[in-house]
């Protein structure tokens, strides 16, 4: 008896003990991932601070390992000695950021607008137009994902050339929200069909119109859907490098735009590299991390059925 | 993309008969005419004055965008009197499809026009019609092959990226602390800016002499840590930098997937005795395909797009060897500012991506009904 109850207890820590491994298993694996996420901004956040010994010496941790300096940031003319002065760099800077924050929030509420109205439209209605049903006008949305950029660049360049629209914000917005608009349908149809549909039906018998529905019921149910599309659509363009290389010169010029062109030049310092990613990265960065549900409910969208 | 219909909740009813007067319906439509014919005159009129055949016109082609503006918003309007209930309903599609129609379908046919043509932008000459040069160009074009095989490869690096994601998220989908701050870690790299990244990673986390990368490969023996300068160690390295940022987006779905798996089947292997390797391959694994599925479809087409990491980080070299069609194709038009052969290549790209496509779709297919 004694020895059959001592072997379950033996079988047991065995069992404890293979758990323990397993837990340490998945935390290590864990640990090591976070770090080769997050170890490149950590990198680039600190080199905004480091001077040339400091990136020579491949220091890591400021105060300890180098003495910060504000070098990365007064290159951008936005370090606290500078701030207030004339600099030619930071309305550069500005502009740019500017340009990139109106062309991807104009970008995503179009598409968000659009979009959703065209999702309820095929989530409720029946369509028929010749041989094209509900399905098939999805499917011509969505197919549109497939469509790499570079098929449009080069005829967009001569059309928008001939429309006055070259180097133009409203072209850049018009080009995005093609971009994003078949997710924002996914993510929409997905929401729509989600809310129970005697909700509507019953509005219509107290006498509201479809578009009264639409408005007054739906809208506000599937705000938090519509919130996620808008932030998913807004990192998409935010991101954007291909259209805006191609299509703007001097005005509409992007932040990417920017970024890349002093990728290009060699004797850059790494500072001021450094800050300008950093500005780049920075409100998506900060999306990421004070929105993260959002942005997992869009991607996540109608891909768990 | 094929499963678009399972996404279909519960509709409402069709419209009853509609009593709609025929002054209301003759207006509504008298307006559509007007609208388009209006349209079309000022096409013509703007087609001839571009071709010097009348001397009035407008500078730019904007006024025939404006007047499309009218005519779109005249056919919805239209719509609304003409169908009343029906028109009504159609608004909500009418934006969205006519905004793609006008912003894909011509400029993709457009762009057939000029991918049969020697078009330098820089030059007074404009368009040339060249007929096939193009094409044959295309066809003794090494560098575009080779960036086709790049493609090849770097679509088959997918499942590599397929694999570190799936095993991301069962580990995430364990039980753990601070699963919050795991999954904002993971998904980081993915609200990343690639031209950003580029410089980030490439340019200056993996740059041989000072980046942290080269100095952690030196200490791990390799003595000369040039990530970009022989074509295999190139080819790896925009690999990692592109599974980087893309391997969240991968675990993020199949996370979703993992966790929509009913716990009480789970349960019931695990009482029927199954070991967890078991559970995984019997169970999990078959549950997860579907998911899978799309996943590796939807990253494909990403990764058809690759292209601004290549451009910013090694523009294409060494020799090519990093080089997408997308790259490539961006080069060529840096180079000689003829968007005429860049067309030509996009346009054979696209037809290409279409018929990979279709070929998945319709194997999936297949592969459903097997298992079925």
């Amino acid at each position: 008896m004694s020895i059959l109850s001592s072997d379950i207890y033996g079988r047991e820590s065995i069992r404890r003990f293979n758990v323990a491994w397993i837990r340490i298993f998945i935390y290590f694996g864990l640990i090591f991932w976070a770090f080769v996420c997050l170890f490149p901004v950590y990198w680039t956040l600190t080199t905004v601070f480091k001077n040339a010994v400091s990136v020579t010496q491949g220091y890591l941790i400021p105060w300890i390992d180098f003495p910060p300096k504000m070098i990365g940031l007064r290159s951008l003319g936005l370090s606290p000695n500078t701030i207030f002065e004339v600099s030619t760099v930071r309305d550069e800077f500005l502009k740019r950021f500017s340009n990139s924050a109106i062309v991807s929030i104009g970008a995503s509420f179009i598409a968000v607008l659009i979009g959703s109205l065209a999702a309820y439209g095929l989530t409720r209605f029946q369509y028929k137009w010749g041989f094209f049903k509900n399905n098939d006008i999805s499917f011509f949305f969505l197919s549109q994902l497939i469509i790499p950029p570079v098929v449009l660049a080069l005829p967009f360049l001569v059309l928008y050339k001939e429309l006055a629209l070259l180097d133009t914000r409203i072209g850049l917005i018009l080009l995005y929200t093609l971009m994003v608009l078949p997710i924002v349908i996914w993510i929409m149809q997905d929401q729509f069909s989600t809310i129970p549909i005697e909700l509507e039906e019953a509005a219509f018998i107290d006498g509201l119109s479809v578009w009264g529905v639409f408005l007054r019921i739906v809208t506000p149910l599937s705000f938090p859907g519509m919130v996620a599309a808008f932030i998913l659509c807004f990192v998409l363009s935010w991101n954007e490098y291909f259209f805006a290389a191609l299509l703007t010169g001097a005005d509409a010029t992007t932040l990417p735009v920017m970024v890349a062109s002093q990728t290009g030049s060699q004797g850059i310092s790494w500072w001021s590299m450094a800050a300008l990613s950093t500005a780049a990265i920075a409100p998506l960065a900060l999306i990421g991390i004070f929105l993260e549900s959002y942005i997992v409910k869009g991607l996540t969208a109608g891909s768990g059925k | 993309m094929s499963n678009s219909s399972s996404l279909n909740g519960a509709q409402h009813y069709k419209v009853g008969i509609e009593h709609i007067s025929s002054s209301r319906k003759s207006a509504g439509k008298g307006l559509i005419i007007v609208a388009s014919l209006s349209l079309a005159i000022i096409l013509l009129f703007q087609i001839l004055y571009k071709s010097d055949l009348i001397a009035f016109g407008f500078d730019s082609w904007r006024a025939v965008l404006y007047t499309y503006l009218i005519w779109a918003a005249a056919l919805a309007y239209g719509q609304v009197l003409v169908r009343g209930e029906l028109g009504k309903r159609a608004l909500f599609l009418l934006p969205a499809l006519l905004f793609t129609i006008s912003m894909v379908i011509f400029p993709t046919f457009f762009g057939f026009f000029v991918a049969f043509s020697d078009w330098n932008l820089s030059s007074f000459e404009g368009r040339q019609f060249n007929g096939l040069d193009n094409i044959r160009t295309l066809w003794n074009d090494v560098y575009y092959w080779n960036a086709l095989m790049n493609t090849v490869y770097y679509l088959l690096m997918v499942v590599v990226e397929f694999v570190i994601a799936f095993g991301l998220a069962v580990l995430l989908n364990t039980e753990i602390k601070a699963r919050k701050f795991f999954r904002v870690a993971f998904l980081m790299p993915f609200m990343l800016s690639p031209v950003a990244v580029s410089w980030m990673l490439g340019k200056s986390l993996m740059e041989y002499r000072f980046g942290p990368a080269a100095t952690l490969a030196r200490y791990l023996g390799w003595e000369t840590p040039a990530f970009f300068s022989t074509p295999w160690t190139a080819k790896i390295s925009m690999e990692v930098m592109d599974g980087w940022m893309f391997i969240p987006f991968m675990m993020i779905l199949i996370l979703a997937g993992l966790q929509a798996i009913p716990k009480d089947i789970l349960e019931a292997a695990k009482i029927d005795g199954a070991s967890s390797w078991q559970t995984f391959l019997k169970i999990i694994f078959p549950i997860m395909i579907p998911v899978s599925i799309t996943v590796l479809m939807l990253r494909i087409i990403f990764k058809f797009k690759l292209a601004d990491i290549v451009i910013n980080v090694t523009s294409g070299g060494p020799g090519g060897a990093t080089d997408t069609v997308t790259s490539y194709i961006y080069r060529v038009y840096r180079e000689r500012s003829n968007v005429g052969y860049g067309t030509m290549l996009a346009e054979v790209y696209l037809i290409l991506i279409i018929i990979f496509m279709l070929t998945f779709l319709s194997l999936v297919n297949r592969l459903r009904k097997k298992v079925k």
